[in-house]
């Protein structure tokens, strides 16, 4: 990824997402996040469950009004997209792949028609015969035949599915692709299989995607950049590499610390490191600080020489 | 029992299910020993059998399923012989198990004390009070902070890891001899994960438990197995113990398996991927099953079914590629880096290493 000549194509300010607001159950499910995400790269969202991954993808997608905050898509504020047209573009634009490959299929569906919805939805096919063509182009893009176009979903494995959501999210030609744990429910070698599919049609067609995921492994393979959320607050931000190899943040490496490595001589050394995150709730003004080049972390104003002094031990800068 | 070492001994197992389209010969001949005290774990891809195999054992299969040959010995009796009734109290009481999703293995409506304590009363005939009393003392042991104040709490009151925990209370509560494992971690986030992993080697240590663990994280597997028994299509390909199996691989399966898991330090362009999809078991394939989707296939494998290979006294594998007169071939790049690994590890070991022998049907297992 060249970053000195990206733009971006989502920008997410000051993004908050509350549940039930007001009542004595009220969630701050997201609160108070920034980042954005460039053109062409695979931003990873990482963290524990309850983080705030799924609610953070869905707001950019727009399923939620966010409770304050925005999010610019190619500049333009999603919240004001009041015109149909507009409105239509963007939901061209961006689409999600779910989580589950079994859920998320209409059971009664055949395969053409899940994957021609967006087609139809949005006009997109001159005629039958177009919408043949296009449902046929697509499977072949995902790996599937022609001859699967008939069939329904319960007539396939769980990679095969999930390459049919893939192909429903790309009928309507997106630029940015929300990933929602695409890979959680398939075993280690469709993973594989699934995972590098992303990547093909990534290099051939531009996208950018939002890959949000539990499995911190294939995270880091897949994505450019990496951001680690906690408690609905987004921790630390920065190159994949680079915050696999130097996590600032206490979190990030208590979060790397449990991840099982396929390697027991490994496993039997390994140590794991707690994370006590009462001192988050100090009540002191905490902001994403970019302590190293392009690699932020959460900090109140003490703990930015900390953190630089870890960034200069690292030598993730240079004196 | 033929090893005394051994807690469970399953032996040429089939297990075909009856659908209208024809037999699902789901477990094709599986055989395997769990020791005293030992994590075995069983891995492969989804539909090869793990489930299958400990239902069976559990005498929970579906009703569609035809066990056509095999013996399951445990403590000198077959559990394919024993009724109903028996099979009921042995669940109870001497092999538990513990499933992926807790909240369809818990009673929503009803307290987790009285959840942990039931099998106690039922299967014991331990009153109430004192069946309470030792749930309570699970509780704790499992981790669940405040027990004493939670013991009258509703699961919907847990979150996902502390249901889990609850779910293992109820499994451990009468000690068992054997414990499977079925999934239990892969609804969890990695932090929950470590927890409930600790959690389960600590009372491993505790009350000398065998689990079979079944999962498709490698990584779990390599931290938590003494030995591992790799599955494909309705057969174990290989065994051995976890530094074999992760450091000296023979099957072509277990290579792409361990090849298409990205580690922490992976990277690159193309993730390594088992091409293609399994086979289908209305009709398997002749030969050896893994034979389309293999690069190193040769062309016996089409034709003939490899035996068990012996390549240490603890480690076999069936594949034609251990043949002495199979032709040498390079594992890929991922697995000769784990190979050196091995080596250097067994530095003295390996001047000792035998070439591989094929094994003869009477002594195929240890
Ligand atoms: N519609 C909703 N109403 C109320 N609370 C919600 C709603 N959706 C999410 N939450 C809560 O918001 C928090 C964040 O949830 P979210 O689903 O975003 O987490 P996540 O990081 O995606 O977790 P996981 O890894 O388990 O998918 C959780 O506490 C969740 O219970
Ligand atoms: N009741 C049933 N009727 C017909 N076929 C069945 C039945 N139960 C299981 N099977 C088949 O038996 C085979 C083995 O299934 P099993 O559940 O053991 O797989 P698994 O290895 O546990 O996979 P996973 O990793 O997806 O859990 C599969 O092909 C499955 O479709
Ligand atoms: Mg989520
Ligand atoms: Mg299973």
């Amino acid at each position: 990824m060249d970053y000195e000549n990206a733009d971006k194509i989502l920008e997410v300010k000051h993004l908050k997402q509350y549940f039930n607001v007001g009542k004595a159950d009220e969630v701050r499910a997201v609160d108070d996040i920034s980042f954005d995400i460039y053109r062409g790269e695979t931003f990873g969202l990482v963290g524990e469950s309850g983080s705030g991954k799924t609610t953070t993808g869905r707001a950019i997608i727009h399923l939620y009004e966010p409770t304050s905050g925005e999010i610019l898509f190619n500049g333009k504020n999603v919240d004001n997209f009041k015109s149909k047209a507009d409105q239509r573009e963007f939901r061209q634009d961006m689409q999600m792949i779910f989580q589950d490959p079994y859920a998320s299929l209409n059971p009664r569906m055949k395969v053409k028609d899940i994957v021609a919805e967006g087609i139809d939805i949005n006009h997109l096919a001159k005629d039958d015969a177009d919408r043949t063509k296009r449902v046929e182009d697509l499977l072949e893009t995902v790996g599937l035949n022609k001859d699967h176009s008939s069939r329904y979903p319960h007539e396939f494995s769980g990679g095969q599915r999930q390459r049919i959501g893939i192909a429903r999210a790309l009928a309507v030609d997106p630029k940015f692709v929300i990933a929602d744990e695409p890979i959680s429910a398939l075993d280690v070698s469709i993973q594989a299989q699934v995972v590098n599919l992303m990547k093909k049609l990534q290099r051939e067609q531009g996208l950018t995607y939002l890959f949000i995921a539990h499995d911190l492994s294939m995270v880091k393979y897949i994505s450019d950049r990496i951001g680690v959320m906690h408690y609905g607050r987004m921790l630390e931000i920065a190159d994949s590499d680079e915050i696999y190899a130097h996590p600032l943040h206490d979190y990030t490496k208590s979060l790397l610390s449990a991840v099982p490595v396929p390697d027991p001589e490994f496993e039997r050394t390994r140590e794991e490191i707690h994370y006590d995150g009462s001192g988050e709730n100090d009540g002191k003004e905490r902001h994403l600080v970019e302590i190293a080049p392009r690699h932020w972390v959460r900090a109140d104003d003490d703990e930015i020489d900390m953190y630089t002094q870890r960034a200069h031990e690292a030598s993730l800068i240079r004196k | 029992m033929e090893n005394e070492k051994n807690i469970l001994e399953v032996r040429n197992l089939q297990v075909n299910f009856k659908t209208y389209a024809g037999d699902v010969k789901a477990i094709r001949n599986v055989s395997f020993d769990l020791r005293k005290g030992e994590t075995l774990a069983i891995v492969g891809e989804s539909g090869s059998g793990k489930s299958v195999t400990t239902r069976t054992i559990m005498g929970l299969n579906a009703r569609n399923a035809d066990i056509t040959s095999g013996s399951i010995l445990y403590k000198d009796q077959d559990l394919l012989k024993k009724s109903d009734k028996d099979m009921e109290s042995i669940r109870g009481q001497d092999i538990a198990e513990i499933f992926q999703d807790p909240m369809t293995s818990l009673d929503p409506t009803m307290k987790i004390g009285k959840q942990i304590a039931e099998p106690l009363m039922v299967h014991k005939g331990m009153k109430k009070e004192k069946a309470l009393a030792q749930a309570l003392e699970m509780m704790k042991l499992v981790g669940i902070t405040d027990a004493e104040n939670r013991i009258n709490d509703y699961p919907h009151q847990f979150s996902g890891g502390m249901r889990q925990r609850i779910v293992i209370a109820i499994a451990l509560i009468n000690y068992p001899e054997i414990l499977i494992a079925d999934e239990p971690t892969t609804a969890l986030d990695v932090t929950i994960q470590a927890q409930i992993l600790n959690l389960m080697k600590e009372l491993q240590d505790k009350i000398s438990t065998s689990i079979i663990f079944i999962t498709h994280d490698l990584g779990v597997v390599a931290g938590m197995a003494d030995r591992v028994a790799v599955m494909y299509a309705g057969k174990i390909v290989e065994y051995g113990t976890v530094d074999e199996i992760f450091y000296n691989p023979k099957h072509p399966y277990t290579w792409g398996l361990l090849s298409s898991m990205p580690t922490l330090d992976s990277s690159g362009d193309e993730l390594p991927s088992i091409p293609g999809t399994p086979p289908d078991l209305l009709d398997p394939p002749k030969g050896d099953a893994f034979a389309a989707r293999n690069a190193y296939a040769l062309k016996v494998d089409t034709e003939q079914e490899p035996p068990f290979f012996k390549v240490s006294d603890t480690h076999y594998a069936a594949t034609w590629l251990l043949h002495p007169e199979a032709p040498k071939v390079t594992p890929p790049a991922q697995i000769v880096a784990r190979q050196k690994k091995y080596a250097e590890m067994q530095k003295d070991l390996v001047a000792q290493q035998r070439p591989a022998v094929p094994v003869e049907e009477e002594e195929e297992q240890q």
